[in-house]
């Protein structure tokens, strides 16, 4: 109820500071070149902390601004702390990769926090506006990242595949947005909620649906859910790898909750209509994100069809449609986080003289040459493939209980035995590690920060069974996602 | 009740090993030395820390003691320990193994002793935790955990086929359990716990119930293993390491056995009696059919293999039997089991370790040669066969005394198995042993020596102990199963009331 002209700034510090941000770092490179990228670089991944804590917002109830475009509650702090978390790390994974590859760009930095920026967005949209402002800022971002090394043959095809797949999943999205405001009468989401309440048992309008399962449609392409995965191995092979490490997680989280946000807040009451659309994308990402992996002869392949799978897992959580679903995904994301940015280590450590080598059987006799690095690819593998008591047996956890509580039988089902195919070819990396012979050596991994990331995700992932690293992420997960009904 | 936590004491004692042998440094041989004195050590000593449990175990109360209680993730989901008298025979079985197993590896394990030692100390940990755990998570954390060191063990220091046994191992114990995991999802659902004893007392639906089962036996039916989920269990043992087959044959089969005890039978009675058939022609099955199977082996590890198939079928029989001698015998025969098997894989080993193969016709006439080792393997060969005055007798015949009181036919069709058992374990005897000594390169074997000896020892004492004076053991079971059979007849009696109106 303001009648000021200047909206409310506060819930939106964050955004604010990391445009700024970029624009300065953008000047800090233009002026300094490219010899400033390592500079640039630590900046962005400072920002992006101090971004993190200024949006921080762990009040009860949700503040809105922007003409109510805009929220800010606790379960957009939660994301927000994933996304900025998982760029930060992205961005400080690069620093050595870049130096070695002698492809130092200080655009690189900049690009990360304009996505990263983008994505805060997307997490924060309460208007199907804001919701294309932040993931078109994000995708486009990510376009120029997937080919950032342009003289390269496979990032070049990488960009270009993500570019015109991705556009045409934000048309189909816009699509469904037009068809939405043409029915509904509105974009913002509080808005549609309202109208939706009225609508009753009988259902929505047709178009109301059609426009819906379009929106779905195109956040799919983003989470690189079944059917809309295809892009997801190519742009994971042919993007640099901390490229990929990005793509992996951070965009993926922002995606996610802003599904769960959309599914949630608009079109809450229309969950009959939307349950199953979730429901058969989960099964077909677990089941295919498993089968297709076996076959896969590159780590970053591997990687691609895993978060396929991932994602599948996560919307289970989705599928159950209620507070404890919403909190299983959350949590689920927060471990993925953790497994994915360890994984990506490990593979930017698969650096022989003559340059990276991104094959599975690389890695062969890796417990010998490397037994530390080995031990933590195989901790990351197994909590990938849900084996107990690392942490990722309890994102899995979290997430089949909510749907059984929910009664969602065969989805469980055919969830846990697409697990045990995952676990086949999670395990492959272990057998090649553990048990074949080594061929030749990886050169030993000098940067500091790569090692202390990569120690710190694996101790994390076992100790996830102490109480008291479990309850605090339990109970804020909890939290966050109460904030939403 | 407050008081030194003795349980997770032992549980996690192992870990404190594996924290010294990580500190190791230094020359290879040096390090190799001390990680195995060091292993043998902390083994050792977890052994004598359990033997508290031994004296101060109450065997007079069906209840569970040395329980530790802390809240663990919330919801009701606890970490809760405690045991009882169907678990603390199985917690001890295992930390006497573990040594025995350490000694078998001292020098048949030559490369990468370290994490070998490590992978070890870390199952003993899991198996225990298996044993002792009184929730729904805590078991299952500890029941695929063991998975892993496991899959290691085979993988890495196992035989010419060892990645394929490996993966079917993993994949197969992995599919059994997931399932058994959205059924203990259900059951959290709809109790809203995960406590095994409250779980005990719950009434779960009937319907429920039988899909509950279903899907508990399917993870145990693998870890037993039954027939027609036994394949895993010849590749895993041909291809395991001496231990490593003895920790399965001795410890990991148990579990099948410890779960149904523990979970099928208490928290589902009814769908136990209803689908009791099942078991009874997935038992039968197994008897007869691995037992001819085993007479027609080449290899020797494989025989004893099927032959452990064969003795699960008893276990199986004597806990679906539902009163106190099936049952009891069924504890029996998986303690005899424990020993025996172990000490025939360990008996296999010995003179792998001197010909580096396994196939019986490369052997025979070893009684010229090897006279100690030939009356070992008697010894232990008469132990599996049943002979009285051994522990498998005692096991096998309560078996069957509480099968003739619920089924004669079962337990005429299950008694053909004691025959048959007595067939191939004394074809595979007469092949090895007698006979004359024709083969060259057998000339030069040398008899049992100290570290051979000391192995043996203690396991042939326990085995005669259980055949002369089951007592000892009955009494810790004794009053436990009591109390499971009344806690289930009165459930049973419950539904039919329930049923009648």
């Amino acid at each position: 109820m303001t009648n000021e002209i200047l909206p409310n700034l506060v819930p939106a510090y964050g955004e604010i500071l990391m445009a700024l941000g970029a624009m300065a770092l953008l000047m800090l490179g233009v002026f300094r070149g490219n010899k400033s990228t390592r500079m640039v670089s630590m900046l962005s991944a400072l920002l992006m902390i101090v971004a993190m804590i200024v949006s921080f917002n762990w009040d009860a109830g949700a503040s809105y601004t922007f003409g109510n475009m805009f929220v800010a509650d606790r379960f957009t702090t939660y994301m927000k702390v994933m996304v900025l978390l998982a760029s930060a790390l992205a961005v400080i994974m690069s620093i050595p990769f870049f130096k070695a590859e002698e492809e130092e760009r200080f655009e690189y930095p900049v690009l990360m926090v304009l996505a990263a920026l983008g994505m805060m967005v997307m997490v924060s949209a309460n208007d199907l506006m804001s919701l294309y402002m932040g993931l078109e800022l994000q995708s486009l971002s990510l376009y120029v990242l997937a080919s950032i090394r342009r003289d390269n043959e496979k990032a070049t095809e990488a960009g270009l595949k993500y570019f015109v797949l991705g556009a045409l999943s934000s048309g189909v999205l816009l699509f469904g947005s037009s068809l939405i405001y043409g029915f509904a009468g509105s974009t913002n989401f509080t808005a549609l909620a309202e109208t939706f309440s009225h609508a009753g048992d009988h259902g929505a309008n047709i178009g109301i649906i059609i426009g819906m399962v379009f929106v779905l449609s195109g956040l799919a392409f983003k989470i690189s859910a079944v059917p809309f995965h295809m892009w997801t191995p190519d742009v994971y092979e042919g993007a640099p790898t901390p490229v990929t490490a990005f793509f992996a997680v951070a965009p993926k989280v922002a995606a996610l909750a802003l599904l769960v946000r959309i599914l949630y807040v608009p079109f809450g009451d229309l969950s009959s209509s939307w349950t199953q659309v979730i429901i058969f994308m989960s099964i077909a990402s677990m089941v295919l994100g498993s089968v297709a992996a076996v076959v896969q002869n590159n780590i970053k392949r591997l990687m691609a069809y895993s978060s396929i799978g991932h994602v599948g897992f996560a919307l289970v959580g989705l599928a159950a449609g209620s507070v404890d679903g919403i909190r299983g995904l959350i949590i689920y994301m927060a471990i993925y986080l953790v497994m994915n940015v360890g994984t990506f280590v490990c593979i930017l450590s698969m650096r022989r003289k003559d340059g990276m080598v991104e094959e599975i059987k690389d890695l062969s006799g890796l417990a010998q040459t490397r037994p530390g690095m080995a031990a933590a690819l195989a901790i990351f593998m197994l909590s990938l493939g849900g084996i107990p008591p690392l942490a990722g047996f309890w994102g899995k956890w979290f997430v089949f209980k909510a749907a059984i509580n929910e009664g969602l039988f065969a989805l469980s089902v055919i969830g846990v035995l697409a697990s045990v195919v995952g676990a086949y070819y999670y395990l492959r990396v272990v057998k090649v590690m553990y048990f074949d012979q080594p061929e030749g050596e990886f050169i030993e991994q000098k940067s500091f920060s790569m090692r202390l990331i990569m120690s710190l995700s694996a101790a994390l992932l076992v100790i996830f069974v102490l109480p008291q690293i479990s309850e605090p992420v339990l109970t804020y997960a909890q939290v966050a996602a109460a904030s939403l009904f | 009740m407050e008081h030194f936590p003795i349980l997770s004491f032992i549980t996690f004692f192992p870990l404190v090993g594996v924290f010294f042998i990580l500190l190791i440094k230094g020359d290879q041989a040096i390090v190799e030395r001390n990680t195995r004195n060091a292993t043998l050590l902390t083994t050792i000593a977890t052994f004598i820390g359990s033997l508290i449990l031994w004296f101060n175990f109450d065997q007079t109360t069906a209840d569970f003691q040395f329980v530790e209680k802390a809240s663990w993730l919330g919801d009701n989901i606890n970490y809760h320990m405690g045991i009882d008298g169907i678990s603390v025979l199985f917690v001890l079985l295992t930390t006497f193994i573990m040594p025995i197993c350490i000694l078998a590896s001292w020098t048949t394990i030559k490369v990468r002793v370290k994490e070998y030692m490590i992978a070890f100390l870390f199952l003993e940990t899991l198996m225990l935790g298996v044993f002792s755990s009184l929730d729904l998570v805590l078991f299952y954390l500890f029941f695929e955990g063991g998975l892993i060191p496991m899959f290691l063990i085979i993988g890495v220091w196992g035989g010419k086929n060892k990645v394929y046994a490996a993966y079917k191992l993993f994949l197969y114990t992995l599919l059994g359990s997931v399932l058994m995991l959205l059924a203990m999802l259900y059951m959290y659902a709809q109790a809203g716990t995960t406590d095994i004893p409250t779980l005990m007392q719950h009434n779960f639906a009937v319907d429920a119930q039988t899909w509950l089962f279903l899907a508990f036996f399917a993870s145990f039916a693998v870890k037993m293993p039954m027939w027609p989920v036994h394949t895993w269990l010849p590749d895993a043992h041909v291809q395991a390491p001496t231990a490593g087959s003895v920790i399965l044959a001795g410890i990991l089969l148990k579990m099948g056995g410890y779960g149904f005890l523990r979970f099928s039978l208490p928290m589902f009675p009814v769908a136990s009696v209803e689908l009791a058939w099942l078991i009874y022609t997935l038992s039968i099955v197994a008897i007869i059919y691995t037992s001819l199977v085993a007479l027609v082996q080449q290899d020797m590890k494989k025989l004893i293999a099927y032959s452990s198939v064969a003795h699960m079928g008893f276990v199986t029989l004597g806990i679906f039997a539902f009163n106190s001698q099936g049952i009891e015998g069924a504890i029996m025969v998986m303690l005899a089991h424990g020993f025996v098997a172990s000490a025939l894989f360990l008996c296999v080993g010995v003179i792998y370790d001197r010909l580096h193969t396994r196939e019986i016709s490369r052997y025979g006439g070893l009684v010229n040669i090897m006279p100690k080792y030939a009356l070992v393997f008697m010894f232990f060969t008469m132990a599996s066969v049943g002979l009285p005055g051994t522990g498998n007798f005692v096991g096998e015949i309560l078996v069957l005394i509480g099968l003739f009181k619920v089924s004669i036919w079962t337990a005429i069709f299950a008694t053909t198995g004691v025959v048959l058992s007595a067939a191939y374990m004394l074809w595979l005897y007469r092949k090895v042993v007698f006979g004359e000594l024709v083969k060259e390169d057998l000339k030069a074997m040398l008899d049992l020596d100290m570290r051979e000896k000391a192995i043996f020892l203690p396991l042939i004492i326990f085995t005669l102990w259980m055949g002369v004076y089951p007592s000892t053991f009955m009494d810790f079971i004794h009053v436990s199963v009591e109390n499971l059979i009344q806690n289930h007849e009165a459930a049973l009696a419950a539904f039919t009331a329930n049923v009648g109106q």
